[in-house]
């Protein structure tokens, strides 16, 4: 047992050795400029340039006021030129500068963009000059792009969920079996993310044989997992509790892991990082978001249908519904479970996979959805199927839907606040089934 | 030696009566009522930007600040409960992870005029400095910070006494038996949910308290203190230390505080220099946060497998199953 323990750590460890070798120690900090030598008569520039950006062009704004307050509260004011420049001196001193544009002298049809920070503080510390960017745009931006937002939106929110799905999918098929509520499903995520970097980005292998050698690697992280990590919990007679405690154990183990390893760096894969968008009425996609769709509608297509048609597949869910039961009717429940962690492990594997394309690859690029697949397996229903990819749908679109009304860091906030208001009025979810919930 | 040193100077820190508290809490509500709450870091974070707040923004005085900061706990505990306290064990430990989430995600990015974002909330411990009786060095610690661990070292026996004596009360044996059979004690006429509101209001409280020091203690409060990163350490701690036993979770905190403080230490004294006796391609002193944590996860892997009882715990006694 505590071999087994042993062994499937030092596997692991080797596996992320592998991928690590070639990750640079060290990123070196850019040395801030030290002070220079405080004179009384040294003078501080401050400088920028107005443009409105809108969809049609740029223009310079010329004639808007702009107020500079230092450090001992003394104010000057300069007004842009015709290039939309505007630059001022003021004395040099440590401290707070404060820079302020007036809105009213700026003009007609021209507005700070919602959200831009005016006035704009900044620290002294040599005397370099100072450059303040105001971001600007048409006025009537924010009227029309509103409604204009939707579909993008929802289908930011389609391709997200969709992706989403593959996660959701796995963890609630390893909970419909084993009960297990997986805190580490997050990190197998981040596992087919890593690893795809390190064959593309290190070993420089082309994209898509880098791809599917991390979908490989995580179907043999998931077996490799249950057979020599969890199988012997459960013959342990461990408690459910207790293994979700375990598997936060776990979760440290390898996000850590993950950070050792990459150094806390985000980082992208080699190619199609930036591919062109295409716009195609209100909405704009790639071409390789919509091959990553397919790749995803597919994946989830098939494990779905085999769940249904194939013996295995109505084996796991005969599991799913008891054990004892299914175990009876001569199932062998352990080679079964056994499966549903590859397949598990592959699906959020593939997940991390894709993810890494839209996102960039990080250490804790899963535990971050980790909580968004709970509340998609929970609207959905836990350990419902079609409850996992429905659920993954609805949080994705609920979440780029909200950033119209919240500000975008609050946007993993409302999935989170949608799985509280689930279990208040409908714990078993969508799909699920009220005996389950206890 | 100075390792060792700093290891000890770490086990009666600041911190150390941090994780205590927290971990007291905690055990109110896993070790003797055995609620699974992951959220504790929301409690503590909601008790602390309470009480920062209610003196930075509002200039309340430092007294009406705490009562502040343990009603917001409390309001939390009320609003949380509610819903979730009726569903299954694994569902309360989501409902709850994903209200602390919520809350350290509010805190980082709403009503920045008063929680300032991610920078958080400075400037509500002149009053509390003020009252500061120490004036030279104490020990070797500051005396600004002796201050604050004398006020935390106090709490966690007062609150130690006081739950030991609370467990003894007919209330804490009623609180027991929900963790070893709830329909059992609902069989005999008590509102379980209501023992089980009032001992996640409690534990709520306690951890709190740890949430004031903390926030003392570094001068301010920021949204990355409270991830769910502080509640599995804090949950580590209990378990180490032994869940519904009153001194398990001070053990826990101090012994498990003091051992990370040893590790970083040999950890970066092997990595540092020009020649370390770590080599450089192995591992860097970039590298010991990441490793301090990777044995955070093993030390809970391995205490879960082996031994889920702790050092001073009752096998018996854990509430492990789900229901």
């Amino acid at each position: 047992m505590r071999l087994r323990i042993a062994a499937l750590l030092a596997l692991i460890m080797g596996a992320l050795l592998l991928g690590g070798i070639a990750s640079p120690a060290a990123s070196t900090g850019t040395t801030a400029p030290s002070a220079a030598p405080q004179a009384a008569e040294e003078k501080i520039t401050v400088q920028g340039r107005l443009i409105n950006k809108s969809t049609s062009g740029q223009t310079n704004v010329a004639g808007a006021t702009i107020t500079v307050t230092d450090a001992s509260g003394e104010e000057t004011t300069t007004e842009s030129d015709e290039n939309g420049q505007y630059s001022v001196d003021v004395p040099y001193e440590q401290g707070d500068l404060t820079v302020e544009l007036d809105e009213s002298t700026l003009p007609e049809g021209v507005a700070l963009r919602e959200g831009a920070r005016n006035p704009i503080k900044v620290k002294v510390e040599s005397t370099l000059p100072v450059t303040i960017t105001f971001v600007l745009g048409p006025g009537d931006r924010q009227v029309a792009s509103a409604l204009d937002q939707i579909p993008q939106n929802l289908y930011n929110g389609l391709y997200f969920g969709v992706i989403l799905a593959l996660g959701a999918l796995g963890l609630s098929m390893i909970f419909g079996t084993t009960g297990l509520t997986n805190f580490a499903h997050g990190e197998l995520v981040t596992f087919g993310a890593i690893l795809t970097y390190t064959f593309n980005a290190t070993f420089g292998l082309s994209i898509w044989i880098a791809a599917l050698l991390a979908i490989a690697f995580s179907a043999a992280f998931g077996l490799v997992q249950d057979l020599f990590f969890w199988r012997p919990l459960r013959n342990r007679g461990t408690g459910l509790i207790a293994m979700m405690i375990v598997s936060i154990g776990l979760q440290f183990f390898l996000r850590n892991i993950f950070q050792f390893f990459t150094g806390g760096r985000t980082v992208n894969y080699r190619e199609y990082i930036t591919p062109p968008g295409i716009t195609l009425g209100p909405v704009t996609y790639t071409v390789r978001d919509l091959v990553l769709l397919g790749v995803a509608i597919v994946l989830l297509l098939s494990v779905t249908l085999a769940l249904s048609r194939t013996r295995i597949g109505r084996a796991t869910r005969a599991i799913a519904d008891n054990p004892s039961l299914a175990a009876s009717t001569g199932i062998n429940v352990n080679r079964v479970i056994t499966i549903v962690w590859t397949v598990g492990t592959l699906l959020a594997g593939t997940c991390g996979v894709l993810l890494g394309f839209s996102q960039s690859v990080k250490f804790d690029l899963g535990a971050q959805i980790l909580l968004v697949m709970f509340a998609a397996i929970t609207v959905g229903g836990l350990g419902s199927i079609w409850g996992a990819i429905v659920g993954s749908l609805v949080v994705g679109m609920l979440i780029e839907m909200s950033t119209m009304v919240i500000p975008s860091e609050l946007k993993i906030a409302a999935a989170l606040f949608v799985l509280i208001l689930i279990l208040l009025v409908r714990p078993q979810g969508l799909f699920g089934r009220r005996e389950r919930i206890g | 030696m100075t390792i060792i040193i700093d290891a000890l100077r770490a086990a009666v820190s600041i911190e150390a009566a941090y994780f205590c508290l927290t971990a007291i809490g905690l055990n109110v509500q896993f070790g003797f009522a055995g609620l699974l709450n992951f959220g504790q870091a929301g409690f503590v974070a909601v008790g602390a930007y309470g009480f920062a707040v209610a003196v930075a923004s509002f200039n309340l005085p430092f007294f009406v600040a705490i009562l502040v900061g343990l009603t917001c706990t409390a309001i939390l505990a009320l609003f949380l409960g509610i819903p979730t306290l009726r569903l299954r064990a694994d569902y309360l430990a989501i409902a709850t992870i994903a209200a602390a989430e919520v809350i350290r995600l509010f805190f980082g990015a709403s009503f920045k005029e008063y929680f300032n974002g991610r920078d958080g909330v400075t400037g509500f411990s002149d009053a509390f400095q003020g009252a500061n009786p120490y004036s030279g060095e104490v020990l070797g610690f500051r005396p600004d910070d002796f201050w604050v661990m004398t006020i935390g070292w106090i709490l966690v026996v007062l609150s130690s006494i006081f739950l030991w004596s609370l467990m003894r009360s007919p209330w804490g044996r009623v609180l027991k038996s929900i963790r070893e059979d709830e329909e059992a004690v609902r069989s005999l006429g008590k509102n379980v949910y209501s023992y089980k509101m009032q001992a996640l209001i409690l534990g709520g409280m306690v951890g709190c308290l740890g949430g004031f020091i903390l926030a003392l203690g570094q001068n301010s409060v920021q949204p990355d203190n409270f991830s769910s990163d502080l509640t599995f350490i804090v949950y580590t701690m209990l378990i180490l230390g032994g869940a519904a036993r009153i001194f398990g979770p001070i053990f826990g905190a101090v012994v498990f505080w003091a051992f990370l403080s040893l590790i970083s230490g040999i950890l970066g004294r092997l990595t540092e220099g020009g020649d370390p006796v770590i080599p450089s391609w192995l591992m860097t002193d970039d590298q010991v946060g990441s490793v301090r944590f990777m044995i955070v996860g093993i030390a809970l892997m391995l205490l879960m497998i082996f031994r889920p009882q702790g050092v001073f715990g009752d096998r018996k006694e854990i509430a492990l199953d789900a229901r």
